[in-house]
């Protein structure tokens, strides 16, 4: 198994916001493996909170065991994917069977998106509303498409994105962990570059702070990615903070080849 | 749920309950509003109604729709917009909470749709495609969400909407102005929410512009801001007008513009 974390600098933020009295969404980082997992719960009382717990505890746990005998070479963009899509439909039935064998847990379910960074690379699997976005140089991109009302009425033409900012459906999602017997996650891999930002967030986030705002925030403070963490909360929370909030912030601070020739661990060196 | 209320010039005819998924205008006896005038087109226009959003589509009338006086093929209607067919206007309410509840908790509560799928992207363009989306109701899951109050009012609405993000701007302008070295003189206003100060990899600090005022949060370097004489820790510190700021050698003024 790589060491990635002395590539990869991590830092996160949670908050219940500002009129909810608990929190439902549950976040993890693992610098040392390359993993990012945050989760949306929702349910009533606090189901949500116990849905996106397991996924997110699940998914850690079980990715770091499943991590422990494999070779940094066998890592590819194809076997992550199938790691991460596995790991979600395991997620799915532990959520799914909980709900349907304790009464007040039914329906209970949660949003996801989880992350991996391997081999110069990451694979980023996805279901329902939770966001990954990259900060690329001047450019600022959201990379996960949501699965929501809202996102397939963008896609079908029906309004536009400016109208979408207006919209009363933004809390609908069309596909979510825990609610099924099965569920599909959504996979990529793409290529990383020295000095990507990437940010895993929840709803409580995007909804609240303009994606301008957010680039502006990551471009002034990614030499403190603690500080840009804490402050993308308190942004949301200054603008209402309807929902909980939750960030996770990775930062490519070098290359992480799997495979090390001499000359590559001396580039990695002076990268 | 929401409603349309047709008048002419002034005087109320009617409301309209947009309790269909697709409710439709026209100067035809079959349509869901009628509308008997000879600048109304046989089939005009129609309203698709989805959850809590309504779309509004012209279906290629000889004189057109208007919203809030604009001409508009495809429009989603916001709460208090004016549709114009022919002299006919028809104001859109939209669906308002009751007053009283905590609508902001319920309403936005994430939940989740299931299949089947909603809203099939060539529905809303096909004027015989009323069949081919769903029922809203039977598609959401738990958790449920609160019987939907019928009666409204234009400014309980407005309360509940949710507000797209905003940008601090009610609080004041604020500049800073470098008293040493070989800017002095220089000003800078703070007009973005976030202004970082100094030599990166050096040392950092940001201004933050935030609804309770100004701010001043350390970022990087060994060496702390400092304002008035004191040295700053790590945590965000409150900038008052006329404060001295102290940053990479550089002293500099914060005041605010008024």
């Amino acid at each position: 198994m790589l060491n990635l974390s002395s590539a990869l600098e991590v830092a996160t933020a949670t908050h219940p916001g500002m009129v909810r009295s608990h929190n439902e969404d549950s976040i993890a980082a693992d610098s040392e493996i390359g993993l990012a997992v945050l989760a949306d719960g929702m349910g009533g009382y606090n189901a949500g909170e116990v849905a996106s717990g397991i996924a997110v505890e699940l998914i850690r746990t079980e990715v770091k065991k499943a991590l422990v005998d494999r070779k940094p070479q066998d890592m590819n963009g194809t076997s992550v994917e199938t790691l991460l899509a596995e790991h979600a439909e395991r997620a799915n039935a532990a959520i799914y069977q909980a709900a349907q064998s304790q009464p007040q847990y039914s329906g209970m379910g949660t949003t996801l998106v989880v992350a991996m960074w391997h081999d110069n690379k990451m694979s980023v699997g996805h279901i329902g509303d939770s966001r990954l976005y990259r900060l690329r140089g001047g450019t600022f991109e959201q990379v996960t498409r949501d699965h929501s009302l809202l996102q397939e009425q963008i896609d079908s033409g029906m309004i536009t994105r400016e109208q979408a900012r207006h919209s009363q459906n933004k809390n609908l999602v069309t596909r979510a962990v825990g609610i099924d017997p099965t569920v599909e996650a959504e996979v990529h891999t793409y290529g990383v570059e020295q000095g990507d930002i990437y940010l895993l967030c929840s709803d409580g986030l995007s909804d609240m702070v303009s994606d301008e705002d957010i680039q502006l925030t990551l471009t002034s403070l990614h030499a403190n990615l603690p500080l840009a963490a804490q402050q993308l909360v308190q942004q949301a929370n200054d603008n209402g903070g309807r929902d909980n909030v939750s960030v996770i912030l990775v930062r490519v601070a070098r290359y992480y080849p799997a495979h090390t020739s001499w000359f590559e661990k001396l580039k990695s060196w002076f990268g | 749920m929401a409603k349309l209320i047709l008048s002419l010039e002034g005087s109320v005819i009617r409301e309209i309950a947009l309790d269909k998924e697709r409710v439709t205008i026209g100067r035809k006896p079959q349509n869901d509003v009628q509308i008997e005038n000879l600048a109304v087109s046989g089939e005009h226009a129609c309203i698709v109604t989805i959850l809590n959003d309504s779309f509004l589509e012209d279906l290629g009338s000889t004189n057109g729709t208007l919203v809030n006086g604009n001409p508009i093929k495809k429009h989603i209607l916001q709460n208090n917009d004016v549709i114009e067919i022919g002299k006919y206007k028809l104001k859109y309410i939209g669906e308002a909470p009751a007053a009283g509840q905590t609508p902001t908790e319920d309403f936005e509560k994430t939940m989740v749709m299931r299949a089947p799928k909603v809203a099939s992207p060539r529905a809303f363009g096909d004027t015989q495609g009323a069949s081919a989306q769903s029922s809203p109701g039977g598609v959401m899951t738990s958790p449920p969400k609160p019987a939907a109050p019928t009666t409204l009012a234009g400014p309980a609405h407005a309360a509940a909407a949710p507000p797209p993000p905003r940008p601090a701007q009610d609080v004041l302008l604020a500049a800073i102005q470098i008293l040493t070295g070989p800017g002095v003189g220089k000003e800078l206003e703070l007009v973005k929410n976030l202004t970082t100060l100094g030599k990166p990899g050096v040392q950092v600090a940001v201004i933050t512009r935030r609804p309770q005022g100004y701010f001043i949060t350390h970022v990087e370097g060994a060496i702390f801001p400092v304002v008035n004489g004191k040295t700053l820790d790590s945590q965000a510190h409150p900038l008052n007008d006329h404060d001295v700021i102290e940053l990479a050698g550089v002293k500099m003024e914060f005041f605010l513009k008024k």
